[in-house]
């Protein structure tokens, strides 16, 4: 068809369409692939990137990470979100990349369990703002030893995704959070002398409930009990006075403080080199290229973990390679024999201390500052490894007091808090690993209903949180873990543990019931026993009484005592 | 009302049989002292015994001529289960002791469970409650709940015939005399308690019915003159005080009884064994309630050839079949009396049942023309 159309495109023709596609462009236009599909969703994600890095941040540097996060409204679907920590902030010319430069990071070459990973969501919600409402980001940093803080404002050239700086400022400021004092109203505020403050104005949307920036931060602090952390919202005002204008403009909320549960950071994660049963044949190749090492059997045990010198020696062996080979010059069918070589050789796994679990101390004691639970538990399991990636599944179970917290009851499905390198997932929950696992447990072993495929029934709540180097999301936007059988049969065994539990209090509760329904029942017939006897015999009334006594006693004996 | 008839009652020696309201007291306050003995003294689960009632343990001894209850107890000892019925027994035992027997008084079995209704939340919610338990204490204290004190609710029976009987007026004491040969074309009802009734009479046998509408055919052409018999209805399974006024008329004036009935298994093990022996229920009171001069008039099966009912039958069902293999097997009185075997096997083999109102096939009357009166002149009954 195309052949017969006069106007048909020619190679020339088509070669001056084409041109490369810069990062920013394409997540500009699939901006639901990094969480900015609708505005109350947007809003979210901008925090949460923004609170991830500050975490990460605090962490890596060994301070005790205090933030505060401060939704402002500014339009009617217009907000700008204020989040400053107290981080050993970023250095002046870092600021720009970081903040306006998709796919710029830390983290992504390095295997280390960190909440981000990519370099891609903070940018992309200044990207984000930048589309909806021209704004720039705004940032301001202070670094422990300097005088003064800088305050710098940039974009994003999404065409070539490199920042534009459209201000560059020296600025005396300290990030400084709010204390409450001791009756509850507003106290001093204290002031850190080092810290970063990101400042983002996007279209959005504000709503309360279970997908909200309140739900993100309670949870964070679930999966955080190290942070300190301070929220307010200010809201337009929307009531008008008599002449059609908004009384005041903006109705300043309150600050809402959660003071830290645990005064230690956690033990600092150890980066890893890749183990040999992770990577992929490509990966290996790109490894082989760019190693440091002079011969084969040097890149293997230097670039890999787990591999001795003498591990290496048996691969080369095995593939039938030289050991002495320069590692540059292997030629790429021979890399697939080295492949294939290592994949045949058993190998330790990877190390483990690149993990850092929240532990299952501080996942009871987070869950029951968040609940009113009559029963709480939590299982941390050793790590273990899918496609080479060490990770490390952790499940906290809480059994809520009955009519004690607001939206857990007996009717409902229980509440699933997921958890990827202490971050909370809101989003997605059908597609996720986590619900899959919980989904498939037979929890009428464990004393709780479900109905066929679906959650649990109860007022509990089930926290799951998986650590890992590289957590496998199903996108970009970070939402949903993907399926891998391995981290599956984690999950399930884990989660089955707490089940086990959760099922000896239930009984034990099950049978205290009993014996409270019998002691009643009983309590409530002696009486008539007695005085049916009083009646015939024409007892006293001391007499009565001895018979109620007695037999109460009998048949507590016999009947509540086991 | 009751407090001079009930002297009238012992005075006149009519209840030989029965146990005076003062010996009852005296039974109540055992069975109350034992209970507070085990607790209080022995420091042991309370129990209280009760005879079972039911076929199983009852035995037939035609000598004694009725069900008599056999040894076997149940035992309701004290426990979580058994203490809202056993806090209820001891309530009922009380009211019946200071409201019934102390006081003098009556209640229907209705009236008791109402009166439950004070007890707080040892009251019975329905009444098969508290009528089970009645049932429950008649057996333990071995009495009959009229003698307690308690009148039951159903109709006893009609009667007709040459017979008089002296009933008095419950408030003046004044003997009334009922003529039941002079009624027109009514009849008179059995009252609740029999106890006190004397008779006079010069009807040769009692011919007792189960439908009433055959009974009232029998009266409509004065049956009764013609064979010189009292007509006695029953309308089903008979009453209480139908059977214990049968057995009264029966012993007082000497008379047979004979007994006319629908011709299934039902006619003949339940209400025919149940006039004659008693039943399993109220195995400990059968003794005052049988009547056992009782014989078998009709419809046998054998009846159906004789007189030509073939084509009035109905093929039998289901329940009558398991009704009549059950009492073969089970039913003492019908183990004891081959000829009862016979006719319930005569009966299964020909498959079907027959009414009493079967004879209308030959001509209306025909029943009291020409059955009645070759059955009597033939003289053979069942047993």
């Amino acid at each position: 068809m195309a052949r017969t159309t006069p106007q048909s495109a020619t190679a020339e023709s088509m070669s001056r369409q084409q041109r490369e596609i810069a990062v920013s462009e394409f997540f500009l236009k699939n901006r639901h692939l990094l969480g900015f599909d609708s505005p109350r969703k947007a809003l979210l994600t901008a925090v949460k990137e923004a609170v991830d890095n500050s975490l990460d941040a605090c962490e890596e540097a060994g301070i005790l990470p205090e933030i505060s996060v401060e939704i402002t409204q500014t339009g009617e679907k217009r907000f700008r979100m204020d989040v400053t920590d107290n981080g050993p902030g970023v250095m002046r010319q870092q600021v720009p990349r970081i903040f306006a430069k998709l796919l710029y990071g830390s983290k992504f070459h390095r295997l280390r369990m960190s909440r981000g990973q990519q370099g891609i969501g903070i940018s992309a919600a200044g990207m984000y703002g930048q589309l909806t409402t021209g704004a720039a980001t705004r940032i301001l940093s202070k670094l422990p030893k300097a005088k003064m803080a800088h305050h710098i404002e940039v974009q994003i050239d999404t065409r070539k995704n490199t920042p534009t700086i459209l201000k560059d400022a020296e600025l005396d400021w300290r990030p400084s959070f709010p204390r409450p004092a001791a009756d509850g109203a507003c106290g001093i505020p204290e002031a850190s002398t080092h810290g970063t403050s990101v400042a983002i104005e996007m279209e959005a949307q504000y709503v309360r409930g279970r997908l909200s920036v309140d739900e993100f931060l309670r949870q964070c602090l679930v999966a955080n009990p190290h942070l300190q952390l301070h929220y307010r919202i200010n809201l337009l005002n929307k009531e008008v006075d008599g002449d059609g204008q908004p009384a005041a403009p903006l109705v300043e909320g309150q600050w809402i403080s959660w003071m830290r549960l645990a005064n230690q950071l956690p033990v600092p994660p150890v980066e890893i080199k890749p183990h040999p049963h992770g990577v992929e044949l490509g990966m290996l190749m790109q490894m082989l290229r760019d190693t440091e090492s002079r011969t084969l059997r040097g890149a293997l045990s230097e670039d890999f973990s787990r591999v001795s010198s003498q591990t290496a020696l048996d691969v080369c062996t095995r593939a039938g390679l030289d050991p002495k080979a320069n590692p540059r010059r292997i030629a790429n069918r021979e890399i697939e024999t080295l492949f294939k070589a290592v994949n045949e050789t058993k190998l330790m796994r990877p190390p483990t201390d690149c993990l850092s679990p929240i532990g299952e101390e501080l996942i009871a004691g987070g869950l029951s500052k968040e609940i009113q639970a009559e029963f709480c538990t939590a299982v941390t399991r050793d790590p273990t490894v899918y496609r080479g990636n060490p990770f490390q599944v952790e499940v906290g179970m809480a059994f809520a007091k009955a009519g004690e917290n607001e939206g857990l009851n007996a009717d409902d499905p229980v509440r699933v808090l997921r958890f990827a390198n202490r971050v909370p997932l809101l989003y997605m929950a059908g597609a996720c690993a986590i619900t899959k696992a919980i989904t498939g447990v037979n929890w009428k072993n464990y004393g709780l209903a479900q109905p066929r495929g679906s959650l649990p029934v109860g007022p509990a709540v089930i926290m799951v949180h998986i650590a890992s180097v590289w957590v496998p999301f199903t996108s970009e936007s970070k939402e949903a873990i993907a399926h891998y059988p391995e981290i599956i049969r984690e999950i399930t065994f884990c989660v089955q543990e707490c089940g086990r539990r959760l099922s000896v209090h239930l009984s034990r509760r099950h049978r205290e019931h009993e014996v409270e329904r019998k002691r009643s029942y009983i309590e409530k017939y002696i009486p008539h026993l007695a005085l049916g006897l009083k009646d015939i015999l024409d007892l006293p009334g001391k007499d009565e009484d001895r018979v109620v006594q007695t037999l109460r006693k009998m048949l507590e004996r016999s009947h509540l005592e086991t | 009302m009751a407090k001079k008839t009930k002297k009238t009652t012992v005075k006149s020696g009519e209840a030989a049989l029965l146990t005076s309201r003062n010996d009852v007291s005296q039974r109540i306050l055992t069975v109350g002292r034992e209970v507070f003995n085990d607790i209080i003294k022995k420091a042991k689960k309370p129990s209280l015994r009760f005879p079972i009632r039911s076929l199983a343990n009852v035995k037939y001894d035609p000598k004694t001529g009725y069900f008599e209850i056999r040894g076997k107890t149940a035992t309701r000892t004290l426990s979580y289960n058994t203490v809202k019925t056993f806090a209820q027994s001891m309530r009922l035992l009380a009211t019946t002791k200071k409201d019934l027997l102390d006081k003098n008084d009556i209640a229907g079995k209705r009236e008791i469970y109402y009166n439950s209704k004070s007890w707080g939340e040892c009251r019975f919610e329905e009444q098969p409650e508290s009528d089970t338990l009645l049932d429950d204490m008649e057996a333990m204290l071995g009495v009959n709940r009229e003698q307690i004190g308690y009148i039951p609710e159903e109709r006893g029976g009609d009667v007709a015939g040459p017979l008089t009987v002296f009933d008095q007026n419950p408030s003046t004491h004044e003997i009334v005399k009922i003529n039941c040969g002079k009624l027109g074309t009514g009849a008179w009802s059995i009252p609740a308690r029999v106890e006190h009734l004397k008779f006079e009479s010069d009807a040769k046998f009692i011919l007792v019915i189960e439908t009433s509408s055959l009974f009232q055919r029998l009266v409509h052409h004065r049956y009764y003159e013609t064979a010189k018999c009292v007509l006695i209805s029953m309308s089903g399974v008979p009453t209480r005080a139908c059977r214990r006024f049968i057995r009264r008329l029966a012993d007082d004036q000497k008379l047979p009884v004979l007994v006319f009935t629908d011709g299934d298994p039902y006619g003949y093990c339940n209400i025919y064994r149940t006039l004659k022996v008693g039943s399993g229920q109220a195995a400990h009171i059968n003794r005052f309630f049988c009547v056992p001069q009782a014989h078998y008039l009709g419809v046998t099966p054998q009846d159906i050839i004789d007189f030509g009912l073939q084509d009035a039958t109905h093929p039998l069902e289901e329940v009558d079949i398991k009704r009549a293999r059950d009492a073969m097997k089970n039913d003492p009185f019908i183990k004891h009396h081959k000829e009862w075997q016979d006719a319930l096997n005569q009966m299964l083999k020909m498959g079907v049942r027959v009414e009493q109102q079967a004879f209308a096939k030959h001509g209306l009357n025909y029943v009291l023309e020409t059955y009645l009166p070759e059955k009597l002149k033939r003289g053979k009954f069942l047993p």
